[in-house]
């Protein structure tokens, strides 16, 4: 297979290609409209064919971003939450008391956001609440069911009911740093990255540990695929698949290979609606892969620096990716 | 344009990392009066400053940045391979930040172990590739090192860690007491750049730029008794104590006169220096296999370890350093012509085992 990938079938000259003018940490949809969300102080709003706008939302760096169906959630080193809709009106959510840096965003059912300062998790739902993790907040992500949230930090992962007054939330223990966190699908297994270059999981109702190892770094994006049956990972230089359609997830199973390079997947995005995932290369190569035949089509060639955001819409028909010196691009499938 | 050879280019990027200074000490020993002098000074440069999130006096820089230190150990089963939480997410941070300043200072608290800072740059793969470790500057007081270095396991860590050491407040010490803490320093860390100060006063390049931890800089690998200026040395020829350990490896190799007549010179009974060498080449067949499991077995007690190698039928010198159990080397250039191929190696630690680790390096000869 030529690094290249010059045999393969493309979509390149479906791209929008746009300067960005800046590294892109994150991409998101809002309907439509992309928005590129930069290493310092900006979104890069547009259309698919509109014109692009710049919008201010942070004094300094941006360290988390997080989207619903309205609005984009994003954190930043001047101790802010902001939000901003698809017109590019922002607003600020919350200000850190203390402004420290606003390390992670995620966003939950009727409209509640999470966030984190340190050892702190926030959730502001109808009202309030904080926790105080063991040790820095390394990753929040809420259920897919119920009102809860998993907070990621060293030595495991807690699960907490921010509106259950008094309930103790739940441990998860494994040593070790975990710096992210994702719950699946159905909401029976939490998943966490770690420090090493592994992931870790725990079912939920018996607490059993699952170790996925055998990553060459540090694994820093995963997404599960619509039908909830795969977690999608970077972190190799192929794309690691992890069944999880069993009733044991994937203990005891071995994860699916594709896509190998010579170079490492960066960042993934799973197709909202058909097991495609779209894997993005630190050489810049940017590859959409169907899960069932291993089959891959060409997004974007090799370039200069490599990809590190990418976001499907929600129709799957629009795919947005950036890179660490600033390109961005808009693939239109329709 | 003609394209550059590829190991100016890897050069190049080498240049474009980060550096990250880390400044240690024991509690009032004047970290906190070096850093506002480093912050203060003319030097038209943008700090990054990193400090404890409890400390208590004020820092006068734009971009202060609070840490927690929280120290977890890596999921490898080695309980001496520690990282900085708190830095491999702060440094991700900060490095967001393009070119808005030039280097980043890194404060502990009195009680830190300064090892896990190091080692979050060996370990962090996205730490390392935007920062680069330029040196660990210890800040001892001239007046209370020597009880410290008594009671406090924290500050003879910090003193044997260290690439360079200012010993501060001079000015409330006699000459004989100076002397004395000088002797005791370099009873335990022979290789670090001796400073003696009063108010943290020192020129900046003295503390900032030193290359300490840069494959290509391991070159102060001398002990520092051949600097004009200071006179201790890592002899322990002058017997304080009276405890029968074999104190009497670690001269190995060395052959200089014993001339510093009315001088002290201390061997610390726990913390100690080894410096081996050999004109001899090593075979690499038996050296790595035996500091891979040197630094197995012994990483708890090895702070530092550092080396420069001369391998059979090979015509490059071999560099390499350690942490711990972490090691970092490569080939570094070609010997020259007129140079001595000659391999020399040093470890400094705790209770060092240091009859093993001679005639260990001794059978890695080929």
């Amino acid at each position: 297979m030529s690094e290249g990938r010059s045999d393969t079938v493309s979509v390149v000259e479906r791209t929008r290609i746009l300067a960005a003018g800046g590294v892109v940490i994150a991409a998101h949809f809002l309907g439509r409209m992309a928005a590129f969300v930069l290493a310092e102080e900006a979104l890069l709003l547009t259309a698919p064919r509109g014109e692009p706008k710049i919008v201010a939302v942070h004094g300094g760096v941006i360290l988390a971003s997080a989207v619903d169906d309205t609005r984009i959630v994003t954190g930043g080193d001047d101790g802010k939450v902001v939000e901003t809709d698809v017109s590019g009106e922002s607003r600020t959510f919350a200000t850190d008391p203390k402004h420290r840096w606003i390390d992670h965003v995620a966003l939950g059912p009727d409209n509640a956001v999470a966030w984190s300062a340190g050892k702190t998790a926030f959730v502001q739902g109808k009202e309030l609440r904080q926790y105080e993790a063991p040790s820095t907040v390394g990753g929040l992500t809420f259920l897919p069911k119920g009102f809860r949230l998993a907070i990621a930090h060293y030595n495991g992962a807690t699960l907490w009911f921010p509106n259950a007054a008094g309930s103790t939330p739940e441990k998860l223990d494994w040593k070790g740093s975990h710096l992210g966190v994702t719950a699946s699908t159905d909401g029976r297994f939490i998943v966490t990255t770690m420090q090493e270059p592994m992931l870790h999981g725990w079912r939920i109702v018996d607490r059993q540990h699952m170790r996925m190892s055998g990553y060459s770094s540090r694994v820093t994006s995963l997404g599960w695929t619509a039908d909830g049956d795969w977690l999608a990972t970077s972190g190799a230089s192929q794309l690691i698949l992890w069944p999880f359609q069993g009733k044991d997830g994937p203990m005891g199973k071995q994860p699916r290979l594709l896509a190998p390079s010579e170079h490492r997947i960066g960042v993934v995005a799973c197709h909202p609606k058909q097991s495609v995932i779209a894997a993005g290369y630190t050489n810049g190569l940017l590859l959409l892969i169907r899960i069932d035949d291993g089959a891959e089509i060409l997004a974007k060639k090799p370039g200069d620096a490599p990809v590190t955001a990418l976001a499907w819409s929600a129709d799957g028909m629009l795919l947005a990716w950036g890179t660490e010196s600033g390109e961005a691009g808009i693939v239109d499938l329709a | 344009m003609p394209e550059a050879p590829q190991n100016e280019k890897v050069q190049e990027k080498a240049q474009e990392k980060v550096p990250v200074t880390v400044l240690t000490g024991y509690l009032g020993a004047g970290k906190t009066t070096l850093l506002n002098r480093i912050l203060s000074e003319p030097h038209g440069k943008k700090y990054a400053v990193i400090v404890n999130e409890f400390g208590e006096i004020g820092i006068d820089n734009d971009l202060v940045v609070g840490a927690d230190e929280e120290v977890f150990e890596m999921n490898n089963g080695c309980i001496c391979c520690t990282v900085r939480g708190d830095l491999v997410r702060i440094l991700d941070g900060l490095m967001r930040r393009k070119g808005k300043f030039d280097a980043i200072i890194v404060e502990t608290t009195g009680l830190a172990d300064p090892a896990p800072v190091a080692q979050t740059f060996f370990i962090d793969e996205n730490v390392g590739k935007k920062t680069r470790l330029d040196a660990v500057v210890t800040v001892a007081d001239a007046k209370w090192l020597n009880d410290r270095l008594k009671d406090a396991p924290e500050a003879k860590n910090q003193i044997a860690f260290a690439d360079v050491i200012l010993i501060n407040k001079t000015d409330l010490v006699s000459p004989e007491e100076l002397d004395d803490v000088v002797a005791r320093i370099r009873g335990i860390n022979p290789y670090a750049r001796l400073h003696k100060t009063e108010r943290a006063k020192i020129p900046l390049h003295e503390v900032l730029g030193r290359n300490a931890f840069d494959l290509d800089r391991i070159l102060d690998i001398e002990p520092s008794f051949l600097e004009a200026e200071d006179h201790g040395h890592d002899h322990a020829h002058d017997h304080h104590h009276g405890h029968g350990h074999d104190h009497h490896d670690h001269e190995h190799g060395h052959s200089h006169a014993h001339s510093h007549a009315g001088l002290k010179h201390y061997h610390d009974e726990e913390m100690q220096s080894i410096s081996l060498k050999t004109d001899k080449p090593l075979d690499p067949d038996k050296f790595f296999p035996w500091v891979q499991d040197l630094v197995q077995k012994e990483g708890p007690s090895i702070l530092r370890c550092k080396g420069i190698l001369a391998f059979k039928n090979d015509d490059e010198r071999f560099v390499f350093q350690g942490v711990h159990m972490i090691l970092d080397g490569d080939h570094q250039r070609p010997w020259k012509k007129d140079e001595k191929r000659e391999s020399r190696i040093v470890f400094i630690g705790r209770n060092l085992p240091g009859k093993k680790i001679t005639e260990g390096f001794e059978s890695c000869i080929a």
